[in-house]
């Protein structure tokens, strides 16, 4: 797949200080590139830069292959970006998004048809002739949708933009936005700071964490394998422990954790001195003394539970076993088998489930990963 | 008592005959003040948006002048520009002085500085963001300042209305440089004075109530559009 947009050696800095540093980037012709991050990590800043709105200090942005001189206007109206606040405009939702189509001389007629259109497709041309200023938020968001959509861009760009809304409402507009990408097959960055969003829209993820793209990669591959402790913890891994790798044969290490040998799938060239990551819906619980369940899982432990949080659907149970390890279970399961804070619990995980990183300097293997895209 | 009762009948009486000259004054007053309102629209629209939204060094000391510019003394400006437009000043062999053009650059430095004041707070009270919002839409930086200054139309409206209140009331710079001259350079805020300095209270009140009236209609159309757009 052709890189629709590139970054090269970009380094933005505000009062001096470097706020983003991207070596190599490129955003895929078609594909929805889902960055994700920390607050303030410099998610916003990657996709302003991306949207020729800010002039990096250094490096270039390539669009088709060329390179952006400054802000370039006719570059810029390739593109539309929908930010996390809607910034309508004092009058009504038909003239807002007018408004952007009148900027880039589309014609009347075919303003008309394209408004009609999106406000359509969005569910809210009832609305066409209401002030922008008299609809609710998750309205407000649909026009926004609509009015980047009726743009009928090369590339969309979208800032957290649901960030602000309450969570049935999230969950419709990211239905929406999935159906509307699927059809259009709009080349897509998506930012957002929460990853099962990422999950839901992203070809690829690139996470970003202190400025620095640490990894990029298809979004499956970057949830399995996060490249370092920070990429874990975003993508959800709440089991981050140190180990040892003690030995290794048939594609499986033993790492020493806490009193405890785990198994470990093991990948060519880790170190000795390794992260054991492991992602909280991979551990299961269960009564000790009971026979675990005839399956492929290695590990075993024992440990005491040290909290239990209820979540929306399940139960969050962090568990001590020489070492703290986090697993989730329905609502359920937690009733049965009667979990209180101090209980006796047995968990067990497959191999597979153990993701080793190597432990060191953060962001090498970011560096690294971000270059292997480049063409 | 009957001065007053007296000098309101007899006004009446003018406007509705028109003596006096009430009328060529009264459209001499709107033209040189409407061209200074103009004029200063163009440049107060202009500095605000600067003020506004460049960053720059001395940009709090700038709002600070232009705030001070606000409540510009007129006799101080009709002095200023007395002094540049005097036949052996500066910008005297443009032979200016005591003429409606050099009334209008009186009243145009009275309001630019209104102007520039209101604008600059217009805009600065709009969402940051939307400027940003507008780039992304594809907008160049002249289509951006359009879009956002009819976005700030409601409190530009208000700047208007100071800037038009502030040019057709003014009296003290009008007289030193337009001179009073009769079908020349008189205007209502001259006549109003010249009247009463020769005793003849009735044209004077006559003049005051067009002059009020006028500044009245001015206001309440400005106002009327306001509570339209807000609705």
């Amino acid at each position: 797949m052709p890189a629709k947009i590139s970054l090269r050696d970009v380094v933005v800095r505000r009062r001096k200080m470097e706020v983003l540093r991207v070596p190599a980037l490129d955003v895929n012709e078609g594909e929805v590139l889902a960055v994700i991050g920390p607050n303030g990590a410099g998610k916003t800043t990657l996709l302003q830069v991306l949207a020729l709105l800010d002039r990096p200090a250094g490096g270039e942005v390539l669009y088709d292959g060329a390179r952006v001189r400054g802000r370039e206007l006719s570059i810029r109206r390739r593109m539309a970006l929908m930010m996390q606040d809607p910034l309508l405009l004092r009058r009504s939702v038909a003239e807002n998004i007018a408004t952007g189509l009148r900027l880039r001389g589309v014609s009347r007629s075919e303003r008309k048809e394209r408004i009609d259109r999106w406000l359509e497709r969005f569910g809210v041309r009832h609305l066409a002739q209401r002030s922008a200023h008299k609809i609710s938020g998750g309205e407000a968001h649909r026009v926004s949708l609509a009015r980047a959509f009726a743009l009928e861009p090369e590339v969309l760009l979208l800032d957290e933009p649901f960030a602000a809304l309450d969570q049935p409402t999230r969950e419709t507009l990211l239905d929406e936005l999935a159906g509307a990408l699927g059809e259009t097959g709009l080349t897509t960055v998506f930012v957002t700071h929460d990853r099962s969003e990422a999950l839901r829209l992203g070809d690829r993820v690139a996470v970003i964490v202190d400025g620095r793209v640490r990894q990029v990669d298809a979004t499956a591959a970057v949830f399995a394998a996060p490249a370092d402790e920070d990429v874990a913890s975003l993508v959800g891994a709440e089991t981050i422990v140190a180990g040892k790798c003690v030995s290794r044969g048939e594609g499986i290490a033993s790492v020493r954790v806490g009193g405890h040998l785990i198994d470990a799938v093991a990948r060519d060239g880790l170190p000795e001195d390794v992260l054991v990551v492991l992602r909280p819906e991979d551990v299961t619980l269960m009564k000790p003394g009971k026979h675990p369940p005839v399956s492929s899982a290695r590990n075993h432990l024992h440990g005491t539970v040290t909290r239990i949080t209820l979540m929306n659907y399940q139960a969050r149970v962090s568990v001590d076993c020489g070492f703290p390890l986090v697993a989730f279970i329905t609502k359920q399961s937690l009733e049965e088998m009667g979990l209180a804070v101090g209980g006796e619990i047995a968990a067990t995980f497959k191999a597979h489930a153990v993701h080793l990183v190597a432990r060191g300097a953060p962001g090498a293997a970011g560096e690294l990963e971000a270059s292997k895209t480049a063409p | 008592m009957d001065l007053i009762w007296d000098g309101l009948r007899e006004a009446i009486h003018i406007i509705r005959t028109g003596d006096y000259s009430v009328w060529s004054i009264t459209l001499r007053s709107l033209l040189v003040s409407g061209s200074a309102v103009l004029i200063s629209l163009v440049l107060g629209v202009l500095a605000g948006a600067v003020l506004a939204f460049k960053d720059f060094r001395g940009r709090g000391i700038l709002l600070s002048l232009v705030n001070t510019g606000m409540g510009l003394p007129p006799v101080a400006v009709g002095l200023l520009v007395a002094i540049l437009l005097w036949r052996s000043g500066p910008l005297g062999h443009l032979r200016l002085i005591y003429t409606p053009t050099a009334m209008v650059a009186a009243q145009t430095i009275i309001a630019t500085p209104i102007v520039t004041g209101f604008t600059a707070a217009a805009l600065r009270h709009l969402d940051p963001r939307l400027r940003t919002q507008l780039y992304a839409l594809g907008a160049s930086r002249p289509q951006m300042l359009w879009v956002v200054l009819w976005e700030a139309k409601l409190p530009l409206l208000a700047a208007v209305m100071a800037g038009f209140g502030g040019a057709i009331s003014e009296v003290g710079a009008s007289m030193m440089v337009g001179g009073n001259l009769a079908g020349e350079t008189r205007v209502l805020t001259t006549s109003v004075i010249l009247e009463v300095s020769r005793g003849e209270f009735a044209p004077a009140i006559a003049l005051s109530i067009i002059l009020l009236v006028l500044i009245f209609i001015v206001n309440a159309i400005l106002t009327t559009v306001q509570q339209q757009e807000r609705m």
